[in-house]
This record gives C-alpha cells, sequence and structure tokens, in this order.
C-alpha cells in the first residue's frame, strides 16, 4: 500500500467484539470492549464503546459510525464525546467505522447501518453522550484507586485528570490501561447543558487539515499493489443492454489490460485512468435498446399534465377539499414543473472492490453500510460480513452515495466478478458518466387550488402531485410506502402546517416511467416547499395580506415555524424599504418558511432581476432551529453551503431527456452556481433545549421558494417553472 | 519517459505523451491531493501550478510541461503566500467535503500573488473557474480577505 487507509487497523481491532447488540445498551457491551484494548496495532488503549478508544499515547479516538461527506458528522460526532469525556480538542481525532450493523446501525434506521435523512446527530445525540460519560467514570474510577482518593473529589478538565488536594495528575493515556480494567459503571450522570463547554461553543473542524494539504482520502485517491482502474462503457438509455462489442482497437491501447461485459455495459481494465479512459473510448459497442426507456422531459410531462387533471390517491385530507372548492366564491390555481436532478457531486462516483477469494474488500465513500453489504455479498454468494468496508471521505453526495439499488458499488464488483480477478480494482466515473448515471431527483408536477373567503381567509386548499415514487422497487418499500402513497414523494406537502380547515394532498405514482430516481439533498421537500411556498405568496397576494403576516397567523399552532420565521424577518429587515436598484434593474424581497427532518429554517431573499430577465440574488437570511446547536459554526457553514447548493437548482439545473438520452454531460451543460452567483449569506441559529436533529439538508427547500417570491415581489410574476428562465422575466 | 519537475524534485514518469498532467501527477507519481472533477477544464479542481501559473492540469498534456516547475497542493505551503492561505483556510473551516478545495486554494495563491488586496470583485473573477459544489464560497471569499490581510 502506498498509503494509509484508516479503517484497515480499526476493523481488525474491533473484530474481537463483533457479533453484540449495541444500540443503547451500552455499558453490557463497554465490559467486552475493554478486553480488546491490548488488541494488534494499537497502543494499549482504553475501548470502552464502539466509538471511543483512548490510547497510551494521549490519543482519544472516536469511531464515526456516519460518513463524512462534507456535512460536518466527523466534527458533530466528536465534539458530543468529548464534551462528555472532558477531552481536549486538540487530542480527539476520528476515525471511520467498519461496516457492521450490529454495532453501528443507525437508530433512527432499526437495524441499519447507514447516513442520511440528516439523522447522524440526532440519532446519535444520546449514544455518544453515554460514551463520553462512561469513559469519563472509569477513568476516574481508575485514577481514584490509583491515587487512593475519593472518585467524587477528581475532576476532569481538557483531558487531564487531577485531585485537587492531593496534587495527583494524569493524562488520559496514562490511565487508559488501568480504565480498560474498570467496571463498567451502570449508569452515568449526564452534564447538566449549562455546564457545556464544547457543545454550542466553537470546537473547528476535524477535517480541515487534511483536506487543505492534498491528504485527505477519498475513494479516487486510493492506490493498491497491482490495482487496476475500470471505466465503463455504459448505454445511452436507461434499461439498455449490450448486443455486440468490438474491443479489438481497445486493446491496442497501452495499459489496458481487459475488456469485460458486465450487465451494465462494457468495462475497460487498465493499469492506470487515463489508459482505461482511452481504451473505453476506443471501444465500439452496439446497444440493444429493445427494453429501454424511451421518453423525453416534455412527454413525461405531457402524461403527467393529464394525470394532474384526474384525483390521485389520497395522501391526507383535512375537511372535505373538494366540496369546498366547488362552492368557493374565489378560486386560485398555479401549477408546477420540476426536473429531473442530478446529485453532481464534485467526486464523480467510484469505487475500490478486491475479491480475495472468501471476502470482499470495499473501499468507498460509504453512505449505505448494509444495503451495499448485502447487495455485494449476493452477488458474490458470500455472506454479508464477509464484506469488509473501508469508509472514505466522500467527495460529496446529496444522497447519491445511498443509493437503494447499490447501482455503482454493485458495478465495481461486477467488474470484479466478470473479470476473474484478485487485483483490486478501482472503477471510476468520469464527470459524464455521472451525469448520465440516473438516480435522479424525480422530475414532478404539481397541480395546486386553493378557495379565499370574503375575508380572505383560505377555505380550502388542493394540492395534487405527479411524480416517480423514490422507495418503491427499493427495500424500503414497505417502510416508506402507505397505503399506495409514498412519502418521500408527499413530505412537506402532506406535513403542512398551515391552518386551513378543508385541505387535500393527492398523489399520482406513474409506474411506467423507469428513469432510475433518489433522495437528492432535503428529498420530497426539494419540490413541495416550492409550491407550497410560492402557491401561499400567491394566496396572500391575491388577499392583499402580507405574506409574513399571513404565515404567522396561519401558524399559530406551530411556535417552532413562527419562531424561525419571525427572526428571519426581523434580521432580514421585512417592511422595510429595500434599497433601489440601478435604473433597469427591479428589486424585490421574499420569505417563505419549511421544516424538514425535524428541523424548522425560514429565509428571506433579496434578489435583483435585470432588464433581460436575469436574476441576482443579493443576499438571504436564514433562521434556523435544530435544537441544540452541537457546533454552532458548522450549522452555519451547512446553511451557507445549502444555500448555493438550492440556487445552483433554481438558476440552473435540470436534467432532461430526448427519446430517452440525457441531453446534458458535463458541467457546462449542468452548472452548479460558481462564486460569482454566490450571494451574502446571514445565519440566525434559534437558541433551542430541544434534542438535535440535523442541518445537512433542511436549509435548502426554503431557498428557491424565497427567491421565486423576492422575484414576483419585484416582477409581478409568479415563476412556475424550474429552473427559472430569464425570458418569463424580461421587462 | 518524461523528465519533470514536481515540488522542487525531479520525477520521472513513464507515460505517452499525451497523458494529462492531472493523471500523471495522480496515477503515476501518486500525487493524489490534486483532483478528477471533469477532465474539461471546466471544474478547476485539478489546478496546479506550472512555473507560477495556476493551470488545469486535467486538460495540460504531461509532455507540454517537461522542464518546467510544477507546484502542487502537497507543497503549497513551501511558499509564504501558500502557506497564509492554507492557514486562513484552516482558520475559517472552509472546507466542507473537501475534494474542490486543493484547486480552490491554487487559484487562491495565484491571485495573492499578483494581487494584494483583492475585492470580492477581483476574488469572483478570479475564483469563478473552481466549482465548489457544497458552494463553500462565502467561506472562500473570507479566507481569501484573511489571507492578504495576514499577508500584508
Amino acid at each position: 500500500m502506498t498509503q494509509a487507509i484508516h479503517n484497515l487497523s480499526r476493523r481488525h481491532f474491533l473484530q474481537g467484539s463483533a457479533g453484540l447488540t449495541l444500540g443503547l445498551a451500552l455499558p453490557a457491551f463497554a465490559a467486552k470492549g475493554a478486553k480488546t484494548a491490548t488488541a494488534v496495532g494499537s497502543v494499549a488503549a482504553f475501548e470502552p464503546t464502539p466509538f471511543l478508544s483512548i490510547g497510551a499515547d494521549n490519543s482519544v479516538t472516536v469511531i464515526s459510525k456516519h460518513l463524512e461527506m462534507g456535512q460536518g458528522t466527523y466534527t458533530g460526532l466528536a465534539t458530543i464525546v468529548a464534551e462528555e469525556l472532558d477531552a481536549a480538542w486538540s487530542q480527539v481525532r476520528v476515525d471511520g467505522a467498519p461496516a457492521d450493523a450490529k454495532r453501528y446501525n443507525n437508530l433512527a434506521f432499526g437495524p441499519m447501518q447507514g447516513t442520511g435523512g440528516s439523522t447522524a446527530m440526532a440519532n446519535s445525540w444520546d449514544q455518544l453522550r453515554q460514551t463520553g460519560a462512561v469513559a469519563r467514570a472509569m477513568l476516574v474510577a481508575a485514577a481514584a484507586k490509583r491515587w487512593n482518593v475519593p472518585a467524587a473529589e477528581i475532576g476532569v478538565r481538557d483531558g487531564v485528570v487531577s485531585h485537587a488536594a492531593s496534587k495527583h495528575r494524569a493524562t488520559f493515556g496514562e490511565l487508559a490501561e488501568a480504565a480498560a480494567a474498570e467496571a463498567v459503571p451502570a449508569s452515568v450522570p449526564l452534564k447538566d447543558p449549562k455546564d457545556f463547554s464544547l457543545v454550542g461553543k466553537h470546537a473547528p473542524r476535524k477535517d480541515s487539515f487534511a483536506k487543505t494539504n492534498g491528504t485527505a482520502q477519498f475513494t479516487q485517491d486510493v492506490h493498491l499493489p497491482g490495482m487496476l482502474v475500470a471505466v465503463v462503457a455504459h448505454p445511452p438509455r436507461f434499461g439498455g443492454k449490450v448486443k455486440s462489442f468490438d474491443a479489438s482497437k481497445t486493446k491496442a491501447v497501452k495499459g489496458v489490460v481487459d475488456v469485460v461485459a458486465i450487465p451494465n455495459g462494457v468495462a475497460v481494465l487498465a493499469k492506470d485512468t487515463w489508459s482505461a479512459k482511452k481504451g473505453r473510448d476506443a471501444l465500439s459497442v452496439e446497444w440493444d435498446d429493445s427494453a429501454a426507456f424511451k421518453l423525453g422531459s416534455d412527454e413525461i410531462f405531457a402524461r403527467y399534465h393529464a394525470l394532474a387533471q384526474t384525483p390521485g390517491l389520497i395522501a391526507r385530507k383535512d375537511g372535505d377539499g373538494d366540496a369546498a372548492l366547488a362552492g368557493a366564491a374565489k378560486i386560485v390555481k398555479a401549477s408546477y414543473d420540476f426536473p429531473y436532478l442530478a446529485h453532481a457531486a464534485m467526486e464523480p462516483m467510484n469505487c475500490v472492490v478486491q475479491f480475495t477469494g472468501d471476502s470482499l474488500e470495499v473501499w468507498n465513500g460509504e453512505q449505505f453500510q448494509t444495503v451495499d453489504q448485502g447487495n455485494l455479498a449476493a452477488l458474490f454468494g458470500l455472506p454479508p460480513e464477509k464484506v469488509n468496508i473501508h469508509m472514505l471521505y466522500a467527495g460529496g453526495s446529496f444522497g447519491r452515495r445511498a443509493c437503494t439499488d447499490s447501482d455503482y458499488v454493485k458495478e465495481a464488483a461486477s467488474i470484479v466478478k466478470a473479470a476473474g480477478t484478485r487485483a483490486p480494482v478501482k472503477m471510476v466515473w468520469l464527470r459524464e458518466d455521472d451525469t448520465k448515471g440516473g438516480y435522479y431527483r424525480p422530475q414532478f408536477h404539481h397541480a395546486m387550488e386553493a378557495a379565499l373567503n370574503a375575508d380572505g381567509s383560505i377555505r380550502a386548499w388542493r394540492h395534487r402531485l405527479v411524480g416517480q415514487s423514490i422507495a418503491k422497487g427499493s427495500p424500503f418499500e414497505g417502510f416508506m410506502i402507505k397505503d399506495g402513497v409514498d412519502g418521500l414523494s408527499v413530505e412537506g406537502a402532506a406535513s403542512l402546517p398551515y391552518g386551513i380547515p378543508n385541505l387535500q394532498v393527492e398523489l399520482h405514482t406513474p409506474s411506467d416511467i423507469t428513469v432510475p430516481v433518489l433522495w437528492w439533498r432535503s428529498v420530497g421537500s426539494t419540490h413541495t416547499a416550492y409550491s407550497t411556498e410560492t402557491f401561499l405568496d400567491k394566496l396572500a397576494a391575491e388577499s392583499k395580506q402580507d405574506p409574513v403576516a399571513l404565515r404567522l397567523k396561519l401558524l399559530d399552532k406551530h411556535p417552532r415555524h413562527a419562531g424561525v420565521l419571525r427572526l428571519a424577518a426581523e434580521k432580514a429587515g421585512w417592511g422595510t424599504p429595500l434599497a433601489k436598484g440601478k435604473p433597469g434593474e427591479r428589486r424585490g424581497r421574499g420569505v417563505a418558511v419549511h421544516e424538514s427532518f425535524h428541523s424548522y429554517v425560514a429565509q428571506v431573499a433579496e434578489v435583483t432581476v435585470q432588464a433581460d430577465g436575469s436574476v441576482r440574488v443579493d443576499r438571504v437570511v436564514t433562521a434556523v432551529d435544530c435544537g441544540v446547536a452541537i457546533n454552532p459554526d458548522v450549522i452555519r457553514a451547512q446553511v451557507e453551503g445549502s444555500v448555493g447548493f438550492a440556487l445552483s437548482a433554481a438558476l440552473h439545473g435540470e436534467i432532461t431527456l430526448k427519446d430517452g438520452v440525457v441531453e446534458q454531460g458535463n458541467f457546462g451543460e449542468y452548472a452548479p452556481i460558481r462564486i460569482n452567483e454566490m450571494p451574502k449569506t446571514e445565519v440566525y441559529i434559534v437558541p433551542s433545549a430541544e434534542k438535535p436533529t440535523g442541518i445537512g439538508e433542511p436549509a435548502v427547500p426554503p431557498v428557491a421558494p424565497s427567491v421565486a417570491n423576492a422575484i414576483a415581489a419585484a416582477t409581478g410574476k409568479w415563476l412556475t417553472r424550474l429552473p427559472f428562465r430569464s425570458d418569463e422575466l424580461k421587462a | 519517459m518524461i523528465q519533470l519537475n514536481v515540488n522542487g524534485k525531479p520525477k520521472r514518469a513513464d507515460v505517452d505523451p499525451d497523458t494529462p498532467l492531472l493523471w500523471t501527477l495522480r496515477d503515476s507519481l501518486l500525487l493524489t491531493g490534486t483532483k478528477f472533477g471533469c477532465g474539461a477544464g471546466l471544474c478547476g479542481a485539478c489546478t496546479v501550478h506550472v512555473d507560477g501559473q495556476p493551470t488545469r492540469s486535467c486538460i495540460t498534456p504531461v509532455s507540454s510541461v517537461a522542464g518546467k516547475k510544477i507546484t502542487t497542493i502537497e507543497a503549497v505551503d513551501n511558499s509564504r503566500v501558500g502557506k497564509a492561505v492554507q492557514d486562513a483556510w484552516r482558520k475559517l473551516d472552509v472546507v466542507q467535503c473537501g475534494y474542490c478545495q486543493s484547486g480552490q486554494i491554487m487559484s487562491a495563491v495565484s491571485l495573492l500573488k499578483t494581487k494584494k488586496n483583492p475585492t470580492d470583485a477581483d476574488i469572483d473573477a478570479a475564483m469563478a473557474g473552481n466549482l465548489c459544489r457544497c458552494a463553500t464560497y462565502v467561506r472562500i471569499r473570507a479566507a481569501i480577505h484573511e489571507a492578504a490581510k495576514a499577508l500584508a
């Protein structure tokens, strides 16, 4: 190996304790875990739970069961442990956990290990506070014995255990071995939040150092002895197959080692990436499109628009929306079109797989351990525990690396299988492979209709959605689809918080559209927040009500929504005049509020619309309530990034199909925003004692609707197609 | 066999002359800090310095840089400006996923070597070739100002 792969020693280190259950039954585990303290590859260490290892060298290593893909998990999880442990932040490092759902399951996912749904902090909060407190108690007990003083008189601060009266002091490292021999306390007190010294304060990111000097290890960076690189020719249409291929030119390319057919194309294996790419470019493949998907985006929309004319399955019904609409004096309607969106992480999908004869070794920015283990085990006829996954940093994911059918991971493994090789194989997707590779945020159509009373109050609201199901056909179908309604399709719409007496949400799930779809940072709320929040603004305009005042009136039973809304409005100067633009420029301010993943976010956007219809977003003010703010600076960073991520979709993002072929390839056609398009951002965090919830996703949904509402304020035009089109906004 | 000067050291790489500098650095010399993002000069993740000039290594044939001085992220802290930029990035916790940040830092160093005290508009113009999908742009701007201050 040319470089250290963090998880390798970790896996061996923890093997002795495999098979035990964890959950919150920490003490039972801890007794066993402690016995592994002198395992291979480590200095005599203290490992009170699967989440923490303290070395004789005074290192404190937090084991993260969650992927670090930019969202700050490694830092957040370490903050929780270090807080209760009273470790010095500088002595804390973080390693990725191996794939082992028995110990590292996501408590929000049940028996499954994986990262997603903005759950990392929420499901780890109690678990890791316990871990830190148990370890601290055992270190104190060991010190009490060594110094022959009462444990109650011992203090711990910044990684130093001390007894004031006797002037004894010791580092964690000096006590680690003795602590490992201590009995695990049946229960440990947790800190009073007023005593927190790291949580809610500033703990710098644990990954900043390695990510600023080129040493951080991503899947793309793995080099192993004898490793081959594979680049794949994929069918141009989803569901296409290889009919035949001619590899004679490919095999003439220097460095090419093998060419193999796999279920989703033809893979070229070479000694290095460039040779594999050249080899793939030289391939001649004839595709069988007989079972492939061949519709275009416009045809899909035409079908969706027709479906929206008919009632769908009921996702929510309060009162009688149909009857209330039928007898209304004033009806307001709008319909919305949302395109497919690619995740377009900076690191295109890739995966390293090696078959050793009786196990698979996998190196990956791993987001979905249990699903990937299961799928790879099935492919190779191995038990799942023989699929060892080394979790590396992911160069972004936004949901893409948690694929319900393990597409790219399986593809890498299928290359290894087809080639019959024992060499490690790094499958590399080029940018175009990644953009065209499917698993998009589904294309959606929404049709909305509301009835207003004479006093401007909303009498009825009917929201009909049409789009593919993410959960259908996945291992989560039974869990997420109720009475035919995929919760991921209607979240944010069916959970509308506004007090409206007759409220109906309906869903059509077309089954004949087979473009692969997947969760994309904030999932259903990527479209439902847009339609609900812009439609509400339209109703406010129709009834001549202030958008903030109307929302507050409708949110009287939802104090956390109202709290962020008030805060964002106040900080943005809602109601004060907006500075005028240059001649020809139209300016506006807009608001939106949305809850997702149990976090509440309100945003106020300020925009300038030019005469040619182009939009510049000048400022976005965000207020967020995500419970206890474990690491406020990471929260601010996630909000800043979410603003840019959401604007990419609002201003540019669109995957379109023509005759079933994806029309976008590289960043020229699928363009995230660049620095010159990034607005000024301000982030305000509501102080809260509620349990922490997520922040990786929840700041995405309100961005586009707040910007659209600002555009409407500036121009009087309600944009109902994403991404925004400047030709609809020309002066 | 192509002779290269990378981070002040002579290096030899057994690659075809048309091989991009990016893949020579990554696959032959195992300098993996320089990243592959697009292969088309559109995202800037592969930015290195060639004789001091910011260069997209993914579209630069290795044969065209033989004998020139190549600097990658791994040695960025050898220069005063490079160290200041790296320190500012760490101080402000700019990174999220981090994949684009090698390229961001290399571009920022080039900017500060030519413009000691850039405005936001200067920064936007100089850095617009570097995509960040996590959109860490707010902090990239702030960190460049921070580094400029430290160097003043």
